[in-house]
């Protein structure tokens, strides 16, 4: 049977690794290149990077992260941050990345995801979306909403329906990154990626709040997902990746252990 | 010199590179002539099998291809490379190059939490000795990502079963032609293994 995959995301600024706490405050922790080789090694499962700086010459930045990265891993290597046209999408392919991560520029021009699939394939998109809790009303009956720009811009769009849209104009995959969770530690939000696992029927990736290996555990069970996203937990040195995935194992949750 | 066959169908220079990663030197080509000449074949691609055999017929790499199979040169099919090389693709009812009797199938599942695509990392199961299988263990893992399989005529040109609900081929071959469902170049240190196989192969299955 399929594998949970153990995804680390290293957000990228000026090619160095920043970490975000509930997405301000961000601080330089390292090279980007070595930690992906470290983690690849030790069993990680898939890479996604995160361009936090999208400014025009960080982008050519970026590019050059990618293609280094890309040589030093043969595992599939996801990118994001600052995607606004299939062009973006078509360099970081380019450059080495296996999969392209749009988020807020296809909130805001939906069509993006359908012209990104139709130029890289479905398979290549994944839609990454930011959710916070709000009041279920009738823009937002699931409780939750879309957030963008980092969280800082709410759109009054329910997370739910943007997921389900999101799979029809062809994104091959869902990221669900909780706000409210995010950089807590404190564990995913689990009934939000539960709801969007059961909405929807391609690959969802949890995002946000990971502190433990236990984390992990309850929302590739609990929570559904098909994949859950680490970052701190293991940038800080607390826990390694085989660790991560060693308890999992341990904990009866099919985990690919020989690498 | 080893030719990465080039149709417009994704993103090549992984291979490439993961070629390169063990010593393999490879260039990537739409040109017919370069496949006719290579002295093996990489031919990977991901996408949709109408639009991949619309591309490959209008530059006519259908017909090197074909001859390159003909003339016994080690070929290495990679997930839609080696969907295209059976015959008859239930995506898109597309008629396909036909090296290898079968076809390719949607996966029909019954289990509502099973996602499709099958994507991410699987066990396979050998069922058959292969040059490019040695030295594979049971439970090792390759990257998988595709909503159809081959589905092979001939049980003997299987050589490897996954299971996603169902058994399914995940490596089939015939002669100087073998193909992977999964992808070898994104599989971590077993997937290279392959192509560092493949980069030795003589196209002999025995």
């Amino acid at each position: 049977m399929l594998s949970k995959r153990v995804i680390a995301c290293l957000d990228v600024r000026d090619g160095k690794l920043a970490k975000s706490v509930r997405f301000v405050d961000t601080k330089d922790i390292g090279d980007p290149v070595e930690k992906a080789r470290e983690y690849y090694l030790d069993g990680l499962d898939e890479l996604v990077f995160y361009d936090i700086t999208a400014s025009s010459e960080a982008r050519n930045i970026m590019l050059k992260v990618v293609e280094s990265v890309a040589e030093q891993v043969s595992i599939p290597l996801s990118v994001g941050g600052g995607i606004l046209t299939v062009l973006d999408a078509r360099d970081l392919m380019m450059a080495g990345a296996e999969k392209i991560n749009v988020n807020s520029a296809a909130v805001l021009r939906p069509e993006l995801i359908s012209e990104c699939a139709t130029a890289i394939g479905s398979q290549n998109v994944v839609l990454s979306m930011d959710v916070r809790r709000t009041g279920k009303t009738t823009d937002t009956p699931s409780g939750y909403e879309i957030v963008i720009n980092g969280g800082r811009r709410s759109m009054g769009i329910d997370a739910l329906s943007w997921a389900e849209q999101g799979e029809k104009l062809g994104a091959g995959e869902l990221v669900v990154n909780s706000i409210d969770a995010d950089g807590t530690r404190d564990g995913y939000e689990l009934s939000l990626t539960r709801a969007v696992s059961e909405t929807v029927g391609i690959p969802v990736i949890a995002s946000g709040g990971a502190g433990t290996p236990d984390h992990l555990h309850e929302v590739l069970t609990t929570g559904k997902a098909d994949a859950a996203l680490i970052a701190s937990m293991v940038h800080y040195g607390e826990y390694t990746v085989s660790e991560v995935k060693n308890h999992l194992y341990d904990l009866g949750v099919k985990v690919r252990m020989s690498w | 010199m080893a030719v990465i066959v080039d149709y417009d169908a994704g993103n090549l220079r992984s291979v490439q590179r993961a070629c390169s990663e063990v010593g393999l030197t490879a260039i990537i080509s739409d040109d017919p002539e370069a496949i006719r000449h290579a002295d093996r074949v990489i031919f990977p691609g991901v996408g949709a099998a109408g639009s991949a055999m619309r591309s490959i017929r209008k530059s006519g790499v259908d017909v090197a291809l074909r001859q390159a199979f003909g003339s016994g040169v080690p070929i290495l099919g990679i997930c839609l490379g080696l969907q295209i090389s059976l015959e008859f693709s239930e995506e898109d009812d597309q008629t396909t190059l036909g090296f290898l009797p079968g076809r390719v199938c949607r996966f029909q599942l019954r289990d509502p939490e099973l996602k499709i695509p099958h994507m991410g990392w699987n066990a396979i199961e050998v069922q058959r000795a292969h040059p490019l299988l040695e030295n594979i263990k049971d439970g090792d893992e390759f990257y998988f990502v595709h909503s159809f399989f081959p589905e092979p005529d001939d049980a003997a040109n299987i050589f490897a079963l996954a299971q996603y609900e169902r058994d399914f081929c995940c490596a089939a071959g015939l002669d100087n032609f073998f193909g992977t469902q999964f992808h070898p170049e994104k599989s971590g240190r077993v997937g290279l293994g392959i192509l560092d196989r493949f980069r030795n192969w003589d196209g002999r299955v025995a």
